[in-house]
């Protein structure tokens, strides 16, 4: 009976310590998954999570500018323009009309801060012609790092 | 072709269904003739499934372009290479392709078993036919590769028609290690269907004793090697291709390859408690469970794309189909798990900390918390949405948080773990076993810390892989020292006749000095360094010990792309090294579109790796990123040696020379506490 309690001490400091690093790393890494209309509807302090938000790149929209990119994302509708300002280099799937997952902040002019951009070029890999089903999630390719 | 292969589908459905329903019977009435036909409706199975597939290729081969799959897949200038890769790059090939991988392997169960075990394998057939209905229905009625085009005419009726190309295959998949990642994984995640089948079948069928732990063990490790195999060629694809200078970004795809691997690692560790001291059978059962439906989630994960996307898993037609055959399956486990759960009592109790037994208990204990941190990181989004209508989801910091602490001790335990003796260890054979691996180990960390490598996760980290090494070191030193005392054989020949003598033992050893060489990278990450520069020719950058000189740049017109090529100079201490060619690609194809080849010059001591990062659209001058990543030509290497380890374990052992005695267990030696029937089995340690 002895031995089964240290072993459940034993268990219970292991399990105990770990979900405290969890929580930490929950704490700093958590995202808020948004849509664009969502997003321009928050107010107060939920507007300065770490969010994630999808879109397609509109047409001739993505400049480059000192410090970072600039484009504009649509979505049913609504726009959201978004600076990018990570430090790896865009995807190469990143172009006009292609699907973008933005993560990063909204700033003060504004303008959404991403950090991270992955985007899948939507017309190529989804929609086989002749059927219409999507495929191929590897298409995706992402920018972050370890 | 494209009707035959159909056909081929269809048929090895009902083929399938016949060895499911027919093999309940057989199971029944125990009717010889049944047992018989169920188990060849199982190899039809098999074989009309190759049928299948081999259509599929003819089709890429014969560049058949009225078929929907071939035209979203290849095009004419696609290479031979990758035209067989075509065959998985997308959702109808990929299922068919585990249906493929599976047969691959029901089919060698049951002709290996053809002829023994004959209580058991009815009921293993009918488990593996149950899996491959669910794989058949998909291929068959959800997800067809056999589509053709169509389209509707002016008097309203489909009419068939060809396109001339293709669409050509997604370029990030047209990469050498992308024909060979995903068999393996596959091959992975299919093959840990065998040892659920037995596992399952040994509980319905109340089957006696261990044997089915020795029948799965080798199918149980093949499918583990070809895990381990697929999960680092997916990092070192991700790590050449993708171009952001890393091999791990916690991705939903990649930790759904992780998920089994850790539950399957745990398994092939906790089975030698049961099979040596015959303690945590239920808990072997359920790993074996747990890993197969985690291998499905796997699968549903990597092709619903569930986790990366809010709508994908609305538009995925498959989704509902993989969280109904995980539920029923879950079902089904529970149900036998319930009704049989008395054949499963434990022959003995834990006798104390310091102990063989413990470090198992501990080690499946970290794995599993590792599995369950991995699974609900990845599945955060999923389960938020859930209960709070927000979709949450968590980044790399909240996985290194966690996983680095575990890894470093389950680390520690590989050291540990099999120098302490069954029972108890002495404190005596503590400071025998241990005192010279702490020593190495603590010697090679303040040498690493004075020369620069100063992290406090990585110096801990260096410090148990020498600690391990050098246990391993020893285990085989002791050993080969007996057989060439007895024998006269020179110490090397010692060591390799004592490796095939007990090639579990030492093969696990092998395995374990490869994940030292994979820490050992994973430790370098701590100290990965970047630079990225606009450049006009001749311009230079400095990064670490070396300049980068931008020489040139070129075009390169190949048959499926055009390369835009960027001629790099390196210097090391101002003297000349090496050119490096980082590119971009632009593929052929209706759509632009692009693919990074990243140039590497790969050393022991670190990676340069340098990417085309694009033009900068003000100054119009390229921009190249380079970044300098320490040890991780480590990790590789690791995977070269987690192989040979693997494949040394498979072996047969080979038996002692007459007048040789067996080598004695080192760490057992000093504590004669062993019961005779655990020696006997010394053999399977």
């Amino acid at each position: 009976m002895q031995n089964r309690a240290k072993f459940g001490v034993g268990i219970g400091v292991i399990v105990v310590a770990l979900a405290f690093l969890a929580w930490l790393g929950y704490g700093e890494s958590k995202t808020y998954y948004h849509t664009i209309a969502e997003y321009q509807a928050l107010s107060g302090s939920a507007r300065n999570h770490r969010m994630r938000l999808a879109g397609t790149v509109a047409p001739g929209s993505i400049r480059h500018v000192t410090g970072g990119t600039e484009f504009v994302l649509e979505e049913q509708g609504k726009t959201l323009a978004v600076r990018y300002v990570g430090s790896d280099p865009l995807p190469d799937t990143f172009v006009d009309k292609s699907q973008a997952l933005v993560e990063g902040r909204p700033s003060s002019d504004g303008r959404f801060v991403a950090e991270h951009v992955q985007a899948k070029c939507a017309s190529k890999y989804e929609a086989a012609p002749g059927g219409d089903k999507p495929a191929a999630p590897a298409a995706a390719t992402q920018t972050s790092s370890m | 072709m494209d009707v035959f292969g159909c056909f081929s589908l269809l048929l090895a459905f009902v083929c399938a269904v016949y060895a499911f329903v027919g093999g309940i019977f057989a199971i029944k009435t125990r009717h010889p003739l049944l047992v018989k036909s169920a188990r060849q409706a199982g190899m039809a199975t098999c074989v009309l499934i190759f049928v299948a597939t081999f259509c599929v290729e003819y089709l890429f081969f014969t560049d058949n372009f009225s078929m929907a799959y071939v035209v979203s897949h290849s095009n004419r200038d696609l290479s031979t290479f990758y035209k067989v890769a075509a065959l998985w790059s997308g959702q109808e090939g990929s299922l068919l392709f585990w249906s493929t991988l599976l047969s691959v392997y029901v089919l060698s169960v049951l002709i290996a078993y053809r002829n023994k075990n004959g209580e058991l394998m009815p009921y293993v057939g009918v488990v593996m036919a149950g899996v491959q209905i669910f794989f058949l229905t998909l291929n068959n009625f959800v997800e067809n590769p056999f589509k053709t085009l169509a389209s509707v005419s002016a008097s309203g009726v489909l009419e068939p028609f060809t396109r001339m190309d293709g669409n050509g295959l997604n370029p990030l998949l047209q990469y050498p290690e992308m024909v060979i990642h995903p068999p393996n994984l596959y091959s992975g995640y299919t093959g840990f269907t065998i040892p659920f089948a037995f596992a399952l079948a040994a509980l319905l069928a109340r089957y006696p004793g261990e044997k089915w732990i020795h029948l799965t063990r080798k199918w149980t490790m093949i499918a583990w090697c070809f895990q381990s195999l697929g999960i680092l060629l997916g990092a070192h694809w991700a790590y050449a291709v993708l171009g952001w200078g890393g091999y791990w970004g916690w991705d939903p795809v990649e930790n759904a390859s992780l998920l089994p691997w850790l539950t399957g690692t745990a398994f092939l560790h906790s089975v030698m408690m049961q099979e040596k001291r015959g303690m945590m059978k239920v808990w072997n059962v359920w790993l074996v469970f747990c890993t197969f439906l985690l291998c499905i989630l796997g699968t549903f994960l990597t092709r619903s794309g569930v986790v990366s996307s809010v709508h994908a898993f609305a538009n995925s037609q498959i989704g509902p189909w993989f969280v109904g055959f995980i539920v029923i399956t879950l079902v089904v486990c529970l149900v036998s798990y319930v009704k049989n759960r008395d054949y499963l009592k434990s022959e003995n109790q834990l006798d104390s900390m310091v102990s063989r037994e413990s470090s198992f208990l501990f080690n499946n204990l970290l794995f599993l918390i590792a599995c369950i941190a991995v699974l609900s990181g990845t599945l955060f989004p999923v389960f938020s949405e859930w209960f709070t209508n927000n979709r949450i989801s968590v980044g790399a910091p909240f996985f290194n948080k966690v996983m680095i602490p575990i890894g470093l001790t389950i680390l520690f335990l590989t050291g540990v773990g099999p120098l302490l003796a069954w029972r108890k260890t002495s404190s005596d054979s503590l400071k025998r076993n241990f005192g010279w691996p702490v020593i190495v180990g603590l010697i090679a960390s303040i040498i690493l810390g004075v020369i620069g490598y100063r992290d406090v996760y990585s110096l801990v980290c260096f410090f148990l892989c020498f600690f391990v090494f050098w246990t391993i070191v020893m285990e085989f030193y002791r050993g080969a020292k007996v057989i060439s005392a007895r024998s006269g054989m020179s110490m090397m020949m010692a060591a390799h006749e004592l490796s095939m003598r007990n090639t579990r033992r030492y093969g696990g050893y092998v395995v374990h000095f490869g994940m030292v060489l994979v820490f050992i990278g994973l430790a370098g990450a701590a100290f990965n360094q970047d630079v990225q520069k606009a450049m006009n020719l001749g311009d230079s950058m400095k990064l670490g010990p070396y300049t980068l000189v931008l020489q040139s740049a070129d075009t390169k017109v190949e048959k499926n792309y055009t390369a835009q090529r960027m001629i790099v100079e390196v210097l090391k201490d101002n003297k000349q090294l090496m050119m490096l060619y980082p590119e971009k690609r632009q593929f052929q194809g209706n759509e632009q579109q692009a693919g990074t080849m990243v140039a590497i010059y790969s050393t022991l001591r670190e990676d340069l790796y340098v990417v085309y990062a694009g033009m900068d659209p003000d100054a119009n001058v390229p921009v190249v990123h380079a970044f300098l990543n320490p040890l991780v030509k480590w990790i590789w290497l690791g995977g070269v040696w987690v192989v040979m380890g693997t494949l040394l374990a498979l072996m047969p052992n080979r038996r002692a020379a007459l007048g040789v005695a067996t080598v004695p267990d080192t760490a057992t030696a000093p504590a004669p506490a062993l019961t005779p029937t655990a020696t006997l089995r010394e053999g399977h340690d």
